[in-house]
């Protein structure tokens, strides 16, 4: 466990590299991760950029590691510059002995860098390869492979893997001639870098890793508006979706849960999903609901200022108890804000969303792990609760990718009660002792199902009865009395650190990567109390946490510590020492040990 | 019919033209069912939120009674959800024309499969008398009390310009036309518009008006032809067409999520 090496510092490699929007940095982030995960590192790719299409700076960090690596580091190991402005960006950020790549050179970068200059001719290559600009970046690719001293044979093995599957073998040409031009050189290497075997991990970011859950618990509509950082989960599902005949089932995409626990999961390409793409977030959330009524599992995704759009038609999944799940990923807002930057500031409204009284789930993940796991959970409890269901992402989840292992056959689908037996005297709004209805669809033989967005009665016809309009209201919110029972069943919270230190940081969502990452260089580990359900709370579990602890710290990326306001407002324990970031930006990792270690 | 009725009571005005529209679709309902050409279960009707929108309560059939105006996105998730069944929408001009008129353009330019009935009465009814998108310029209402300054749209020539492929008109005093409107509405594959011209008999109150004002298109109704369809809805006359102005067949939007039910 890392908290017993404290004596010695991690060696974690950092390569960054930056360009003009168009340049293909992100992708160029994405191979260089997926290479060294095929390694057997451990890595953690973050990438950065301006809410525009070209120029502008933009820049990928990937930080590797033979241990598990939480969150990337901004001081940088090789610095691969595809324009100038990287150079004068980046040039505090460069560790000793750092290598600079670039196409050119001017005399005062010279002086700047020094020895560590390397003119890597990336341009020059690709045209001579006849291969588009874009790839040049693996030139650069090739060259970090010799810095490292890893075998030329071993590379190419490699790289075959990763670009086998991307169908590019230009960048292979080109990654090798990059290796060769730094081999020809006698160039210096880095320090060695020891990884582990390939454990078949694959990288993948967190809106990746919740639409694999989604799928994983039978995900049968995606619905979406494309709204930074969420619009990859629309994209990643539109592109695997399945549009092969689905013979007669029409109205039956959903598999039994006996199915997906007796063998193993269909793979990806082979379930039957669509994903479609309307006119606004309120008609997103509409249709969606739409869907779910005639028995489809269905689910959607925004950002803030999306959710905002559809804050009447939650009240709707509420108040109708209609199944949906919902990935919210958090930006720096007020309104547009700074759309491509990371915040924590929704949690509040999130969990108070909507207009009345009504429960809901939410789910705060903090890594792609938890993500995959958390819209597999999402799905399978809107169903089984008939409540509405929150992921909430943020921008540093969503876009960033770490090495993750996701085990579909863990997670059964399930539908929750459909399966009762219906008859005429079907109520859709039957009050049942856990407070759940049984749920049919329209299609159903002698039942009818009326649907409504009115305070209704059983039957679910619009009512204004003093008496039924509390009976109803006490009916929805029953359904977390069994919710809560059932805590023990999923991890409401998590612990890491020393479990008997009397001191606890507490964090939720995407800061636990620099949280748990600066937990590699505190002098005095603490307990970590990492919190991932925020509707419903666990009271009990954080209170028993807190209250006996000596120093109780809480890191948050937004302005107010909004999850600190919830502790209190639940456990009646006060936190004082807030350690929060509302700049747009994640945490840093040695920044933020820096501050724990002030404190602890 | 009274298997269609529901317990619930009626709440609209008595003499309301709404309740002559459930009557038209009750009866609709009732003949497909005796024809055996629509089985009930597979019968989804979709409501506003309006005085129109009251309609679910009173239909002991499958309903999901939406939010003011986003009914079109219920009805399309319903269908795509489920192909086989028949969704109808209810829904009013406030409903549709001013609260959701967005829904309404992207529903036609899908070319979604399912049937909007627009109860429209050219005010804000359960407001208690507000001007909508089709209120006349100079209509007093209670957020206009010195008269609305703006021109009305004109809701068929809207829907013919977004791509619907059934247009029509009817009037709800004409409970026979209504229902034979309906029919056709729902036989039709693709995105059926249906405007149903109505009085508000406590608002707005053009009883006297549309029952001396209207007539039914002659046979070279529905036209398959654009501008046919354009220069009839936009034509200037002294009394108000009645009919389908516009039919043609295009593929739907639930056809190219399941190409093999084409």
């Amino acid at each position: 466990m890392f908290w017993k090496k404290k004596n010695q510092p991690p060696n974690i490699f950092t390569v960054a590299i930056g360009g003009a929007a168009g340049d293909g940095v992100r992708e160029a982030g994405t191979n260089l991760g997926q290479f060294l995960t095929k390694l057997g590192f451990e890595v953690f790719v973050s990438f950065d950029y301006p809410s525009l299409i070209r120029g502008g700076h933009n820049f990928s960090r990937i930080s590797f590691s033979k241990e598990k690596i939480y969150n990337d580091y901004s001081k940088i190991d090789v610095l691969i510059a595809l324009n100038d402005e990287t150079m004068h960006l980046h040039k505090n950020d460069l560790n000793a002995e750092a290598v600079v790549f670039s196409d050119k050179f001017d005399a005062e970068d010279l002086k700047m860098f020094g020895q560590n200059a390397v003119l890597l001719p990336m341009v020059k290559t690709a045209e001579e390869s006849n291969a588009p600009a874009i790839t040049r970046t693996s030139v650069a690719l090739g060259a970090v492979c010799y810095l490292l001293d890893l075998p030329f044979d071993e590379m190419d093995q490699i790289l075959r893997r990763v670009f086998k599957e991307k169908g590019y073998e230009i960048n292979i040409t080109l990654a090798e001639k990059g290796y060769k031009y730094l081999e020809k050189l006698g160039f210096r290497h880095s320090r060695r870098m020891e990884h582990g075997g390939d454990k078949g991990k694959e990288l993948a970011d967190g809106n990746t890793a919740f639409a694999k859950g989604l799928l994983a618990a039978g995900l049968d509509f995606y619905i979406g508006y494309p709204m930074t950082p969420s619009t990859s989960i629309l994209h990643y599902l539109a592109k695997n979706q399945s549009r092969r005949p689905e013979g007669s089932g029409l109205s039956d995409g959903v598999r039994h849960s006996s199915e997906s626990s007796d063998r193993p999961q269909a793979s990806e390409k082979e379930k039957t999903f669509k994903v479609i793409h309307p006119e606004n977030e309120i008609s997103v959330i509409n249709m969606a609901l739409g869907a779910a009524y005639a028995g489809k599992r269905t689910a959607i995704g925004t950002a803030g200022g999306g959710f905002a759009l559809m804050q009447e038609a939650f009240a709707l999944a509420g108040m109708s108890e209609t199944p949906i799940a919902i990935a919210v990923s958090q930006r720096q807002a007020p309104a547009t804000g700074s759309p491509t930057h990371t915040s924590q500031g929704d949690l509040k409204w999130i969990i108070n969303s909507g207009h009345g009284e009504f429960p809901r789930i939410v789910i705060a993940p903090g890594d792609p792990e938890e993500a995959f796991k958390a819209g597999a959970d999402a799905l399978n409890l809107t169903w089984k609760y008939q409540m509405p269901a929150i992921v909430l992402l943020d921008k540093h989840l969503s876009e960033n990718s770490s090495t993750v292992i996701f085990n579909s056959n863990e997670i059964t689908v399930e539908r929750g009660k459909i399966d009762e037996k219906i008859n005429s005297e079907y109520k859709r709004y039957q009050i049942t002792e856990d407070g759940v209805s049984p749920m049919a669809y329209p299609g159903t033989p002698d039942a009818v199902i009326k649907v409504t967005s009115y305070e209704h009665s059983e039957e679910g016809i619009s009512t204004e009865d003093p008496k039924m309009v509390k009976a109803m209201g006490d009916k929805r919110f029953s359904k977390l009395k069994q919710l809560e029972k059932d805590f023990s069943k999923y991890e409401t919270v998590k612990f890491y650190g020393d479990p008997k230190s009397k001191n606890i940081v507490v964090f939720w969502g995407s800061t636990k990567g620099a949280v748990l990452e600066a937990a590699k260089y505190l002098k005095n580990q603490p307990k970590f109390l990492q919190i991932l359900w925020m509707s419903p709370f666990d009271t009990e579990k954080v209170a028993e946490n807190l209250k006996n602890a000596k120093k109780v710290i809480i890191v948050e990326n937004n302005r107010s510590g909004q999850l600190a306001s919830i502790i209190r407002e639940k456990t009646g324990i006060n936190i004082e020492n807030k350690i929060l970031k509302y700049d747009s930006l994640p945490f840093d990792v040695v920044e933020l040990a820096k501050q724990l270690n002030e404190i602890l | 019919m009274e298997n269609l009725a529901t317990s619930a009571k009626i709440t609209w005005c008595p003499g309301c033209p709404n309740s002559a529209i459930l009557v038209a679709f009750r009866k609709l309902v009732e003949e497909l069912k005796t024809e055996r050409s629509l089985k009930l279960e597979n019968l989804v009707a979709v409501g506003g939120i309006g005085c129109h929108g009251k309609i679910t309560d009173y239909l002991n059939i499958n309903t999901f009674t939406s939010l003011h105006g986003r009914l079109l996105p219920t009805m399309q998730g319903i269908k795509i959800a489920n192909p086989s069944l028949q969704v109808v929408g209810f829904s009013g001009d406030g409903d549709s024309y001013s609260e959701g008129a967005e829904h309404l353009i992207h529903a036609a330019k899908r070319n979604s499969d399912v049937n909007l009935f627009v109860h429209d009465n050219q005010v804000f009814a359960l407001t208690t008398g507000q001007a909508t998108a089709t209120s006349p310029k100079g209509f007093k209402g209670k957020s206009t009390p010195s008269g609305s300054t703006e021109e009305p749209f004109n809701p068929l020539l809207l829907m013919l310009a977004a791509g619907a492929t059934f247009v029509a008109r009817t009037y709800a005093g004409d409970i026979e036309g209504t229902k034979k409107i309906m029919r056709q509405a729902i036989e039709h594959k693709g995105f059926s518009f249906v405007d149903i011209i109505q009085p508000c008999i406590t608002f707005y109150d053009t009883r006297d008006f549309y029952n001396n004002h209207v007539y039914w298109l002659d046979k070279k109704f529905p036209s398959k032809k654009l501008e046919t369809a354009i220069k009839k809805v936009t034509a200037q006359e002294e009394k108000i067409a009645l009919g389908v102005f516009y039919k043609v067949e295009k593929p739907t939007f639930e056809e190219s999520l399941y190409p093999q039910i084409t």
